[in-house]
């Protein structure tokens, strides 16, 4: 199977990235260069195979939800490339 | 001052801790050879100022029981900083000042290590020459316009040539190995687990695992003794009881049973690489280990398993990114187009390919035919090195398909660039401990480097058979200092 522009385009929307058609041409023949690499691995029977999702296998273990940093809040506004007294700001949402 | 940069990290803590040698003094010889080998473009961030000071305040009144006892360090710019930005070599965290610090840093300035400054990395630690980095191409100490290979490009550069005594870098699929391999230096992925994940930039969270690269195998041991600790900040992190890696070292290793994949002898690998391994084959069995030919009959699907589940794993941790709280900003009309705007012009190209990979084989109607395939792929990855453990200790393998190339030969192909990993990457899906040991030079003098891959949680096991090997192989790098102005 091939990936097409349109898919291209659709998937650049779903992650976030905005693309040119020139982008989105090379995009194309790089992926499915790419996916074309992946393909073999239709020819291995997987049928009864559990997934490993992780190496660990242990279930997560809990802790108390306790703040253990303390005043950090200039720090972490200073790294905002948009501010507004103790707020971050983004384009207007709402009209 | 030349005596200085080439000691060992161990020899150089003889030194301190006999004080033979100052902190001070060894900090400027870091720091002065770093400010003569700019035409490398190891360094992101330098921070020499304050490791002046600080190694004036370790000389004053430091602790010499400590395991790096007033050691300049530089580190992989993956690894946060606080209050020191950190990129991870990409444009969208140009400006990043964590306000946090990185448990396996943490580690290192707790024993007395000092911070030289960041090294450069691919963007992400996504490539395998470190030509992805949004701050430029590191080039390698052992020829003109060769890469470092990559990701941990610019600390393989830097320890290979002499800027830091030793290093710590991050190893998704081959990071630490390949460039180590490429660079004629020791590089060690220790069992996912080992080492808190905690403050490293993300790539693909159920692979990554930070590691030393040194000088020899020792200094590898030792490394390996600071920064190895359970951290319950790291989810994944285990508590398993750690060895006292460099104490323990030995080189006796008759009656260990090595295993020699038949699979990993693949189509058009070059001769000399075959002859390096069949020397190692040989040189094991003069150490007294039996070498026994085994099967990892699934080999071949590892290198597409992860360029889904690793792509998978970078889209999701990377859609953090979206320049509200930190990192570059673009401007756009509605919140979307500024989201949009910011991550096109704040990632590099290589990164933009993954979290596309990864957003699309995560997709709806997609997700069981790619993502759920590639995990059970991994099962039966793991399964392959699982069966062999049961008749062998460790398996020696090439660490790369070839030596070091040059800049620009393997960036119109993203394909060809990945098969760099082929021989590294099933060891990050299964989750085992690897190291890479320099064994050879190829007919360019560049260095060639051998793989040990061990039983999960047994480091020791790897580190002594390749400080073993280390021992008989006596490889030098001898630079030239070409880059020096």
């Amino acid at each position: 199977m091939s990936i097409d522009l349109k898919t291209i385009k659709h998937i650049a929307k779903l992650s976030r990235i905005s693309i040119d058609d020139k982008k989105a041409k090379e995009l194309e023949k790089d992926l499915n260069s790419i996916f074309e690499f992946i393909e073999v691995l239709n020819k291995v029977d997987t049928k009864k195979v559990d997934p490993l999702t992780s190496i660990a296998e242990t279930s997560l273990k809990l802790r108390g939800d306790e703040v253990k940093t303390k005043n950090i809040r200039e720090q972490i506004l200073k790294n905002s490339p948009d501010k507004n007294k103790d707020f971050f700001v983004v384009p207007k949402v709402v009209e | 001052m030349s005596d200085i940069i080439n000691l060992t990290l161990s020899a150089l803590i003889n030194k301190i801790k006999k004080k033979e040698l100052s902190s001070q003094e060894i900090t400027n010889a870091y720091i002065a050879r770093a400010e003569k080998s700019k035409d490398l473009n190891t360094y992101i961030t330098t921070d020499f100022e304050n490791a002046i000071k600080k190694a004036k305040k370790f000389d004053e009144k430091g602790n010499f029981d400590y395991k790096l006892p007033g050691v300049p360090i530089a580190i992989k710019d993956l690894f946060c900083t606080n209050n020191l930005k950190t990129t991870a070599g990409s444009k969208i965290l140009s400006n990043f000042i964590p306000s946090y610090e990185s448990t396996v840093t943490q580690h290192l300035w707790d024993e007395g290590a000092i911070l030289l400054g960041k090294l450069n990395c691919d963007e992400f630690a996504m490539g395998s020459s470190n030509e992805t980095s949004f701050f430029g191409n590191v080039e390698s100490p052992v020829g003109k316009r060769v890469v470092p290979g990559g990701s941990s490009g610019g600390s393989a550069s830097a320890l290979a040539a002499k800027l830091t005594p030793t290093t710590i870098g991050t190893d998704t699929g081959g990071s630490i190995r390949q460039p180590a391999s490429f660079t004629g230096t020791v590089g060690l992925k220790p069992t996912y687990g080992s080492c808190s994940r905690y403050g490293i930039v993300a790539f693909a969270s159920s692979l990554d695992q930070a590691g030393p690269m040194t000088q020899d195998v020792s200094d590898a041991a030792l490394m390996l003794d600071v920064i190895s600790k359970y951290d319950t900040k790291d989810s994944t992190s285990v508590n398993f009881k750690r060895g006292d890696y460099f104490k323990s070292l030995s080189s006796n290793i008759k009656g260990k049973k090595i295993g020699i994949p038949k699979e990993y002898r693949v189509d058009g690998m070059p001769r000399e690489i075959e002859s390096l391994w069949q020397d190692g084959i040989t040189l094991l069995k003069k150490l007294g280990a039996k070498i026994i030919d085994i099967s990892l009959p699934h080999t071949k699907y590892a290198l597409p398993a992860y360029y889904i589940v690793a792509p998978a794993e970078a889209s999701s941790n990377l859609a953090r990114y979206d320049g509200v709280k930190y990192g570059y900003r673009s401007e756009g009309e509605s919140l979307i187009s500024m989201y949009e705007n910011t991550r096109s012009e704040g990632f590099g190209d290589e990164v933009k390919r993954r979290i596309m990979i990864g957003t699309y084989v995560l997709s709806s109607g997609y997700y069981d035919a790619y993502y759920l395939k590639a995990q059970k792929i991994r099962r039966l990855i793991k399964n392959d090195f699982d069966e062999a453990y049961k008749s062998v200790d460790a398996i020696l393998t090439p660490s790369t398909p070839s030596s070091a190339f040059k800049i620009g030969d393997k960036t119109d192909d993203p394909v060809s660039m990945y098969l760099n990993d082929i021989f590294t990457v099933p060891v990050n899906l299964s989750g085992l401990p690897a190291i890479s040991i320099p064994a050879g030079k190829d007919k360019n003098n560049y260095p060639l480097g051998l793989q040990l891959i061990g039983k999960a949680f047994e480091e020791q096991n790897l580190l002594d058979i390749s400080y073993s090997m280390e021992r008989e192989l006596s490889f030098k790098n001898n630079l030239q200092d070409w880059w020096i102005k």
